[in-house]
């Protein structure tokens, strides 16, 4: 249902030929049907009139602007925009770490009222408990929550094996790469079963590499668990090669530009990266984005100082 | 023009570690220039030596031993050939309470040794011990205190705007003059004595501990928050594993604290335990024992710090560490500070 109404706010697109359809809304019958099932599925996050503002410097900031959208379950949703949309405010709301100024977020209908363990979150900087192992940080949530040390820890171990880390299970994170802190991150978000998880540019800080390896990981992981996930990037490429659907915002004040519904097929290969329909989806929140960004920050004012003809290119 | 760039190697380098060997020679050099510098001075006579001691008295009244400037003593001499006397013998020699750095080492063994003058008087062992009992209740009453406060203090802007404002008036107020009213308080035995290292500690430990507690990472107490914490798991499983490496350092920066008010506590009420054996000493004129009994504190001193840091590098085994230390990493490791600065080794 509210796919049908995200369908009809992005049929105003300027072109000549009422008929006309972009290429990025090109689906084919089966991502078409895909779409379809996703909607009848229930709604596990639900964003209404979300609404952030702060006094910063004397003035009011608005950070988000009525930012309304839904998810539905065991949805991969991704949040995309420009430094200074908020779009981080919104995942922390969503976790409950922030309070909004206005507007609600439910969560299984559920009103969210601070942190709770069913919605687990993955921050940019890890945030691993360095005076726990490997198995000691996924057995965190488990153990707040009441459970002993050993049901705990026989919880804990298949998560730790899902991630591929069973050999450092007793391993401190200092002795970890980046790519594997963030795998533990994610296995102890989701040790606790929780409905949403919440990923705040998760892999901003990895080298390339690692980076899309941490993709293809994450896609694995969520075929097999039964978990919705908010995935907050200003990666394009990201965003494409994960989402089923992507939250475009706008900067000052933060708000929600569009809601684009990826029509690259699943299950998503590295191959895609260069499908059409990846490049064209690309190219389409480049201008949504592009467009916002301001003109006079594209030129330095830099003045020659070389020779004349040393010239580079 | 380039400016020269700056060396890589040498012994100069800016921020950034030297080899461990130059390390090390550094670490004993620390201890041996002064030392070197003391034995110069006691041992080499033209370098100072103001007085000549007196051998042999000559024909004069002096006796022999006296200490007399050298001055003075040209004058004496002088004095007693022009009278056609036996001119009187004597060596260059320091002041008494310069003594050399033998005599202050030979005192490190006599000093245990020597029994106290009179009966009634402690031995030195004993005195000694009275003083590590005092420092040693004063400090735990202190932490006990200190260090739970600190930790709220850290946590809850609540107990933070509560206590730290008195605190920090507090904290002015210098300890000694508490010295007098602790006596009228507890009388003269060791409880205000234990009072003076609680008051010129305790109020430091509870900033400091507080500070350091506002260090930890905000994204942990965040993810811990997420993972369904309650507030007492966030200070018991979060606040207090997190910075109890720091904590850990805090209390050995405090313990020296503790210390420096162990002098002025041991003077309150009866002058007790190793200022006792001090000032008892220094108004024997066994200047040789003085300085035995300074440096016996600091070595004390050093020494359970430097067992401190060892221990703590057992206890924390999340801390990253080189595997062999040498003895340059050792003291640098001791020095308040410079946990934090350790290499990261990654596996």
């Amino acid at each position: 249902m509210s796919g049908k109404l995200e369908l009809a706010s992005m049929a105003t697109a300027p072109e000549t030929d009422p008929a006309f359809v972009p290429e990025h809304r090109r689906q084919s019958a089966a991502v078409r049907e895909r779409f379809a099932r996703l909607y009848q599925r229930p709604v596990t996050l639900e964003i209404a009139g979300l609404t952030k503002s702060f006094e910063a410097g004397g003035g009011i900031v608005t950070a988000l602007q009525d930012v309304s959208f839904r998810a539905h379950r065991r949805e991969l949703i991704c949040v995309i925009g420009p430094s200074g949309c908020g779009k981080s405010t919104l995942g922390r709301i969503v976790a409950g770490l922030d309070e909004p100024t206005g507007g609600s977020v439910r969560v299984d209908g559920e009103e969210v009222d601070g942190p709770c363990p069913n919605r687990g979150m993955v921050f940019q900087g890890y945030t691993l408990f360095p005076w726990r192992t490997v198995l000691g940080n996924v057995m965190f949530g488990l153990e707040v929550s009441g459970l002993s040390d050993t049901a705990a820890e026989q919880q804990a171990m298949p998560w730790v094996e899902m991630v591929g880390l069973a050999r450092f299970a007793t391993s401190y994170p200092y002795q970890l790469s980046g790519g594997m802190k963030q795998r533990v991150a994610i296995a102890r978000a989701l040790a606790t079963n929780p409905r949403l998880l919440i990923m705040d540019e998760p892999f901003a800080a990895l080298d390339a590499q690692t980076r899309a390896q941490m993709q293809d990981y994450l896609l694995q992981i969520w075929r097999q668990v039964d978990v919705t996930i908010l995935f907050v990037t200003h990666d394009l490429d990201e965003a494409v090669f994960l989402a089923d659907r992507i939250v475009v915002m706008g900067a000052h004040p933060g708000r929600v530009l569009e809601i684009v519904e990826v029509p690259v097929p699943r299950p998503r290969e590295v191959a895609h990266f260069e499908s059409p329909l990846f490049v064209a989806t690309k190219k389409h929140l480049e201008k949504l984005i592009h467009h916002e960004r301001p003109k006079d920050t594209d030129r330095l004012p830099i003045v020659r100082m070389t020779q004349v003809g040393d010239d580079v290119e | 023009m380039t400016p020269p760039a700056t060396p890589r190697r040498g012994w100069l380098p800016v921020r950034k570690p030297l080899s461990s060997r130059r390390e090390t020679t550094l670490a004993v050099a620390s201890f041996a220039l002064p030392l070197v510098l003391w034995a110069a001075v006691s041992y080499v006579p033209f370098l100072w030596h103001p007085f000549v001691r007196i051998i042999d008295a000559g024909d004069g009244e002096y006796t022999a031993g006296t200490l007399v400037e050298r001055a003075a003593f040209a004058e004496y001499e002088r004095g007693l050939i022009e009278q056609g006397g036996r001119p009187p013998q004597g060596v260059r020699a320091n002041p008494v309470y310069l003594p050399a750095p033998h005599e202050v080492a030979l005192a490190f063994y006599t000093a245990f040794r020597t029994p106290p003058r009179l009966p009634s008087e402690p031995w030195l062992h004993q005195s000694l011990g009275r003083s590590l009992r005092v420092i040693l209740y004063g400090f735990l009453i202190s932490s006990a205190i200190g260090i739970p406060l600190g930790l709220l203090c850290g946590t809850f802007t609540f107990f933070s705007k509560l206590s730290e404002p008195f605190v920090e008036f507090f904290r002015y107020l210098p300890a000694p003059a508490f010295g007098a009213l602790c006596v009228a308080v507890m009388g003269i035995y060791d409880a205000p004595k234990i009072a003076i290292i609680v008051i010129g500690t305790l109020f430091q430990q509870v900033l400091i501990v507080a500070n350091t507690t506002r260090r930890l990472d905000l994204g942990l107490i965040e993810a811990a928050q997420t993972l369904g914490a309650s507030r007492k798991q966030l200070l018991t499983k979060v606040v207090v594993p997190g910075v109890i490496v720091d904590l850990y350092t805090d209390t050995r920066i405090l313990l020296g604290w503790a210390w420096t008010y162990l002098m002025v506590a041991e003077l309150v009420g009866t002058t007790t335990g190793i200022t006792y054996f001090i000032n008892q000493q220094a108004r024997y004129r066994n200047y040789a024992n003085v300085y035995a009994g300074i440096m016996l504190i600091g070595l004390i001193g050093l020494g359970s710090d430097m067992l401190l840091a060892w221990l703590g590098r057992r206890l924390f085994p999340w801390q990253p560490r080189a595997g062999k230390r040498s003895m340059g990493e050792m003291v640098r490791a001791v020095l308040p500070g410079s946990e934090a600065t350790a290499p990261a080794s990654a596996a």
